[in-house]
């Protein structure tokens, strides 16, 4: 618990001080991929749903937040919140359709589902087809606080990012997460211990569905643009492969998941080569022989360690 | 014939040649699914592969059609069960969606090495001599190559059903999926079934590009959306149920296209929504049996 305490104390003292040293575009692009994938591991991590729609509650949020920032010229908090809300609300209809549904059919209807999302962003008139809604303001904060400023948008990102994983934290550290995990280790048993297990796994879809919202809004705001891009079922395997690629079932996985892949698309990114295969490439080392992710093999490594300087000291 | 009713059934037929190509995809997602217990992902790449082979074997070989629908299933059924056999199958002692991610992953190598070898744009393969013009059905004319498609994807699908449902092959493959460990004590090779069974699958989906080519355009995403809506079909087919998806494959190719004259801006909406409805009315699917 100690390492966890002080590891999270460093994670946050560095972030905050990055931007002096890193360009804070491509770290404001890492904290909204870590949302989504966040909202990917809370869902599948700690409750066994595996979801291949995430980009419904991105591309949804993102188009949401662009709309209300330039055509309703809503405060930039307030574009998001709108943006969270719509996310929330796609997650709860989806959670109609699906919810009682397991496993790999839970992942083939969300999928289906977030492609019938995306046609409807496509054909509604309000995203603009193919040119999406581009010059999007970023606005100010509070009416005082001009996010156009990097730095400024920085710290609006980084704020929202924190609160967010900290919300995390307490929803899987509650009695809630608790029944969460016990419906995702054995339903059955769950269920007949008297919980209703379909409002449980709703409610927990609806929150990822939220926190992929607010990254989905937030990167609207950055990007200052939102696309069919955010709707696409590419976004959602880019979800996937940052949440397993980081580590499933840790806290900071989808954080260190989102660097390693915003790194990635950085290295590639002058060069012809598609980035999609390398990390499709990485991805499939990672399930192969990595399934526990970078952060999960970190911990594995440090409780082997400390089992071995507990033997140690027995004998 | 009232023409409104000529102009229906001309429709109806539309649709049975999109249905055709989603049935032979779905069928060989349920063979795999049903035996192997997992989503293979990667199966609207190996579809698209197999559209590409037979292009560049016409284009490059001079290679024609009939030969291309023998020789692209042979390639790419080869080639996924050496994938079978050196990753996949590491895949089965551990939790079944591990399969679908795996194969996920492969979707993005492949769509990404394809387009970065070919790029973006889709490319007309030309419909074979022996199959151009059009057949007078009676009440309608309709393209002689496409009433080849239809014919050739019954007799594949009900071929598959009967392989599976009736012949001692079969029989083999459903006790491999009911208990693997008491087939084995009867001195059958499981593991060998289990890489047959993902070749033939994948083999499946390269007929069914082969068959695709002439009609739609080769390129290499032409996979990635039909597999979205083969995936909505096996879900409203019931998944495992071969009957069932083979039924629903129709039914959707033609409810698609009856859209399209109704609702012409929601065609490509319809299956999906047609899924929701079922998931909400009738979770188990229309032909499935667990809840």
């Amino acid at each position: 618990m100690r390492i966890q305490t002080v590891g999270t104390v460093v994670l946050i003292a560095c972030m905050a001080l990055a931007p002096l040293y890193f360009y804070p575009f491509l770290l404001m692009k890492m904290m909204c991929m870590a949302l989504m994938a966040a909202s990917f591991n809370l869902l599948f991590g700690y409750g066994g749903m595996l979801s291949f729609g995430h980009a419904a509650f991105i591309g949804s949020s993102a188009y949401v937040t662009a709309y209300a920032a330039k055509a309703l010229a809503l405060s930039p908090l307030a574009a998001v919140l709108l943006g969270v809300l719509t996310a929330a609300a796609v997650g709860l209809i989806f959670g109609f359709v699906a919810i009682r549904r397991r496993g790999i059919q839970f992942a083939m209807i969300t999928l289906a589902l977030a492609q019938l999302v995306y046609f409807i962003l496509l054909q509604s008139p309000f995203t603009r087809g193919e040119d999406g809604i581009q010059d999007v303001p970023r606005g100010m904060l509070f009416g005082v606080l001009n996010l156009q400023s990097g730095f400024v948008m920085y710290y609006f990102i980084f704020t929202l990012t924190c609160l967010a994983f900290l919300a995390i934290y307490r929803i899987v550290n509650s009695p809630f997460g608790q029944i969460i995990v016990a419906i995702r280790d054995n339903e059955t048993r769950a269920a007949s211990l008297g919980y209703d297990v379909n409002r449980y796994k709703l409610s927990l879809l609806v929150m990822a569905a939220a926190v992929a919202g607010l990254g989905g809004g937030l990167k609207a705001l950055l990007f200052q643009i939102a696309t069919l891009n955010d709707a696409t079922y590419l976004a959602s395997t880019d979800v996937v492969i940052t949440a397993v690629v980081g580590g499933i079932g840790t806290m900071a996985g989808p954080a260190v998941g989102a660097a390693a892949l915003v790194a990635l698309d950085w290295l590639f990114a002058e060069s012809e080569f598609p980035v999609m295969v390398i990390s499709g490439l990485v991805f499939m080392l990672c399930v192969l022989l990595f399934r526990q992710g970078i952060v999960g093999s970190v911990i594995a490594f440090i409780k082997r360690r400390q089992e071995g300087i507990r033997e140690a000291a027995n004998v | 014939m009232d023409t409104r009713i000529s102009g229906l059934i001309a429709q109806i037929f539309l649709g049975l040649v999109n249905g055709s190509i989603y049935a032979l995809l779905s069928v060989g997602l349920t063979v795999i699914f049903g035996l192997l217990r997992f989503v293979n992902f990667v199966h609207g790449a190996q579809y698209m592969v197999g559209a590409f082979l037979s292009y560049l074997l016409l284009v490059h070989f001079d290679v024609g059609f009939w030969l291309s629908l023998a020789i692209s299933p042979l390639v790419v059924g080869a080639v996924s069960a050496i994938i079978e056999r050196t990753m996949i199958s590491r895949l089965y002692s551990i939790d079944h969606m591990y399969g679908l991610l795996f194969t996920l992953g492969l979707t993005l190598v492949v769509e990404g090495l394809f387009r970065y070898w070919f790029g973006s744009a889709g490319r007309a393969y030309v419909v074979p001599d022996m199959l151009t013009g059009v057949v007078n059905l009676g009440f309608m004319y309709f393209p002689r190559y496409r009433l080849f498609v239809v014919l050739a994807s019954m007799v594949l699908c009900i071929g598959t059903w009967l392989l599976i449902e009736k012949t001692r092959a079969g029989s083999y493959l459903r006790a491999a999926h009911e208990g693997p460990q008491l087939l084995r004590t009867f001195g059958v090779n499981v593991p060998l079934l289990l890489t047959a069974t993902y070749a033939f699958g994948a083999a499946l989906a390269a007929v069914a590009g082969t068959l695709a080519a002439p009609i739609y355009q080769v390129g290499p995403f032409m996979g990635a959306n039909i597999m979205v809506v083969v995936f909505a079909i096996v879900v409203i087919g019931g998944m495992g149920s071969i009957k069932g998806t083979i039924v629903a494959s129709y039914l959707l190719g033609v409810a698609e296209t009856i859209t399209k004259i109704a609702f012409p801006q929601a065609a490509s909406m319809a299956v999906f929504v047609i899924m929701a409805a079922i998931l909400v009315f009738r979770p188990e699917g229309l032909f499935g049996r667990q809840a």
